[in-house]
């Protein structure tokens, strides 16, 4: 048996999702197009509209604010375009985390292209957060446009989004706040941080929910440039028609995921607790990234110093593990983590840095097998 | 495995020697910015992954790009600030292949690293191991690879050494590789053909204008731009001297900005000193046994090889003395050695002072 702990790349679909889906795949009288107006469209617009207010319930948020997306990074995208509009960032700056999503970060980078405006990028504390302070000094009055994710991919840490809320709003009430609500779906209760945002991303398949479907969701009042532009399909914001049997199965999995959270978030806990103290215990120079008494219960991230990252994974993966280093590239390849650079570390450290991360259907016999060859891999790679 | 049709039937030949669980595919993200093809565009690395697929065998892609940055990039750019010209495939082969990725290898439990380098290992009865030049003369990479040395040898294979082009691409057709009818790799593969060498240059190093002197009178014969991006033995652009005759770059100054042409005559050398001196055999007995060991002499990846005495110069480096006036080695350029009873076989190399 393999150990995948990888789930904060992606987990596998959660039966009852799949089960959800089937119908809008091949079902007779469920397969067709929700825009039409026949039977067979009608069934199939009834089944997004119910996927819309089941998920918009679960995250605090009202039906008509749910914008159907082709997943994170598309929801994240139509957050920064949409906002910004042809202008880019000309009519204002916009401020974002130094450790935000790529899908965030280069989107904001493509919005400040030479001449289109200003982009402020704000480090995080040594624990992994976003630095207030800087953050502080990054929200100007004519700021347009802020983003901070709930949870960040690689190390784990819960952002102070409350936090942020009150000082973007109190200081640059002007600003739309966008957060990458992403890696928070399955351990965070959803509807306080829905709240303190004006837009919130999601993606299916980082809860038991198919690949290739998420969200945005977009406070009434806040407008929104369409990306993708056609037919006109959500509400204007998001053209094309809508992946009706993606958008059922996540629903599915959002609702599952939410109903067990209290037990997942415990169990989970202890796993990642028990992965984590033991690999601290056995392995020299093992060092815990970032303030765990601010993490997701999924995350265990460690940095081995001297160990190169790149070779630890293919090694874990031949003992059987699936685990991440940093964020890979479009080529496979991997880059040192901008996360930890965020966070103060430099470049050489930033590229030992290995994520294990853990979700519904991980076991104690994963937490054992990484505890098992984790040591003898760390004083291999050394020697 | 670049992506290329090389590399591809190289693993494909050792997948056949060893069998698939023996081999693993390794491509080498290297150069973060753009290129035509390189060895890191993404299409290239999709097409090493897809032949390593379909040869069955595991494909890890390596990003080495702080490394090429610095060992081969960076090196590159400074060396033009100052008038020197590195040739950026053998610091690549020095710095990246035949070291980072061999401690990655090493670090994984790897015993060896294969390349699709046109080039062949030979191995004496005493386990020495000699570099012997590729079966295809108009392929062969021996002079890009001249500064291996047994440590590197003892651990490397060439599995399309013994094969000409044809062959190679022969075989890529008969195993049916995506890669059989794609095109050979040119020139530098960091630099775009649109922007070419200037492009690249001039977007990293102040350019500055020089004066043209003539190297035998002093004369000031006017001006030249970006003396950085002027190279000894050049001929490109330098005209007709009042003999009628071309003329070409003797010596390069940019500190002073001052570019000496001269006659054919003049831009040729009777020697070249070397630093970096590597030897493919730790013991090169024959320069030992005599002040004076004769070799040949290779200055370019496809140039004529030429018949010249080797002299240790007491310094660490090396004096070459051609048989017969060469075209002067621009600072900077490797020179590799061959062994004069078999000269097929590197001896050694070194970088032109």
């Amino acid at each position: 048996m393999r150990a995948y702990l990888d789930h904060a790349a992606t987990t596998p679909m959660r039966p009852d999702a799949v089960e959800a889906m089937l119908p809008y795949l091949t079902g007779a009288d469920s397969f067709g197009n929700p825009s039409g107006s026949h039977r067979e469209s009608r069934r199939a617009r009834l089944a997004v509209d119910d996927a819309r207010e089941q998920i918009a319930e679960l995250l605090g948020a009202d039906l008509g604010e749910v914008v159907f997306t082709g997943g994170g990074t598309e929801a994240d995208n139509l957050a920064v375009a949409g906002v910004l509009g042809g202008l880019g960032a000309r009519g204002g700056p916009i401020v974002c985390s130094a450790m935000e999503h790529h899908a965030v970060l280069n989107a904001c980078r493509a919005a400040v292209e030479p001449g289109r405006g200003e982009l402020r990028e704000v480090g995080s504390d040594p624990a992994g957060r976003v630095d207030l302070d800087r953050l502080a000094a990054a929200c100007t009055a004519d700021v347009r446009l802020v983003s901070v994710m709930a949870v960040n991919n690689e190390i784990g840490t819960i952002q102070p989004l409350d936090a942020v809320s009150r000082l973007v709003r109190a200081q640059a009430p002007g600003a739309v706040l966008h957060t990458d609500a992403v890696q928070a779906v399955p351990w965070l209760a959803m509807a306080p941080i829905t709240a303190s945002v004006d837009l919130l991303a999601l993606s299916a398949h980082k809860f038991g929910g198919p690949k290739g479907v998420g969200a945005l969701v977009v406070r009434h009042g806040v407008a929104i440039e369409p990306v993708a532009r056609g037919g006109g399909q959500e509400r204007d914001r998001r053209s094309g028609t809508p992946n009706v049997a993606g958008i059922v199965a996540m629903a599915a999995a959002l609702s599952a995921t939410v109903a067990e959270r209290t037990e997942t978030t415990a169990r989970v806990t202890g796993l990642r607790n028990r992965l984590l103290d033991g690999l601290l215990a056995s392995v020299e120079g093992a060092e815990e990234s970032g303030d765990r008494a601010h993490k997701v219960p999924g995350h265990a991230h460690l940095c081995f110093t001297g160990v190169e990252s790149e070779a630890m994974v293919v090694l874990l993966d031949e003992a059987g593990v699936a685990a991440s280093a940093g964020a890979a590239c479009s080529s496979g390849a991997v880059e040192p983590s901008h996360v930890l650079l965020a966070m103060g570390l430099d470049k050489q450290a930033a590229s030992t840095g290995v994520r294990f991360s853990l979700g519904t259907t991980s076991t104690d016999a994963d937490v054992d097998r990484v505890l098992a060859v984790v040591p003898g891999l760390v004083a291999g790679l050394r020697n | 495995m670049s992506g290329g049709v090389d590399s591809s039937v190289a693993a494909a030949l050792l997948v056949e020697e060893l069998g698939r669980d023996q081999v693993v595919g390794a491509t080498l993200k290297l150069w973060g910015g753009a290129s035509d093809s390189g060895c890191c565009s993404v299409a290239d690395v999709e097409d090493a992954r897809r032949v390593a697929d379909q040869l069955g065998v595991v494909h890890h892609v390596f990003n080495f790009t702080a490394e090429f940055e610095a060992r081969v990039v960076a090196p590159y750019v400074d060396g033009h600030a100052v008038g020197r010209t590195p040739n950026p495939c053998i610091e690549c082969n020095r710095h990246l292949k035949f070291d980072r990725l061999f401690d990655r290898a090493w670090s994984l439990g790897f015993d060896a690293v294969a390349t699709g380098h046109h080039a062949r290992r030979a191995t004496t009865e005493a386990g020495r191991h000699r570099l012997i030049r590729g079966a295809d003369p108009l392929k062969d990479q021996s002079y890009v690879l001249a500064m291996l040395g047994q440590d590197q040898l003892a651990r490397s294979l060439f599995p399309v050494g013994r094969l000409t082009k044809a062959e190679v691409r022969q075989e890529a057709t008969r195993l049916g590789l995506r890669t059989a009818l794609k095109p050979d790799s040119q020139d530098v593969c960091f630099i775009r053909s649109d922007e070419g060498r200037d492009g690249f240059l001039g977007d990293r190093l102040p350019l500055h204008d020089g004066r043209l002197i003539d190297d035998a009178t002093g004369e000031d014969l006017g001006p030249v731009p970006a003396v950085e991006l002027v190279t000894v033995g050049q001929r490109r652009g330098m005209g007709h001297g009042d003999d009628g005759r071309r003329r070409y770059v003797t010596a390069v100054d940019v500190p002073a900005r001052r570019v000496r042409i001269g006659t054919p005559e003049a831009a040729n050398a009777s020697g070249v000193e070397l630093h970096t001196v590597t030897w493919v055999d730790d013991d090169p007995t024959r320069i030992d046994a005599s002040p004076e060991c004769s070799a040949i002499a290779q200055c370019s990846a496809h140039g004529r090889p030429v018949a010249c005495t080797v002299r240790r110069d007491g310094s660490g480096g090396l004096s070459v003395r051609f048989a017969t006036p060469q075209r002067r080695i621009a600072p900077g350029q490797t020179v590799a050695l061959y062994d004069p009873v078999d000269p097929e076989a590197v001896i050694g190399s070194g970088i032109a002072a």
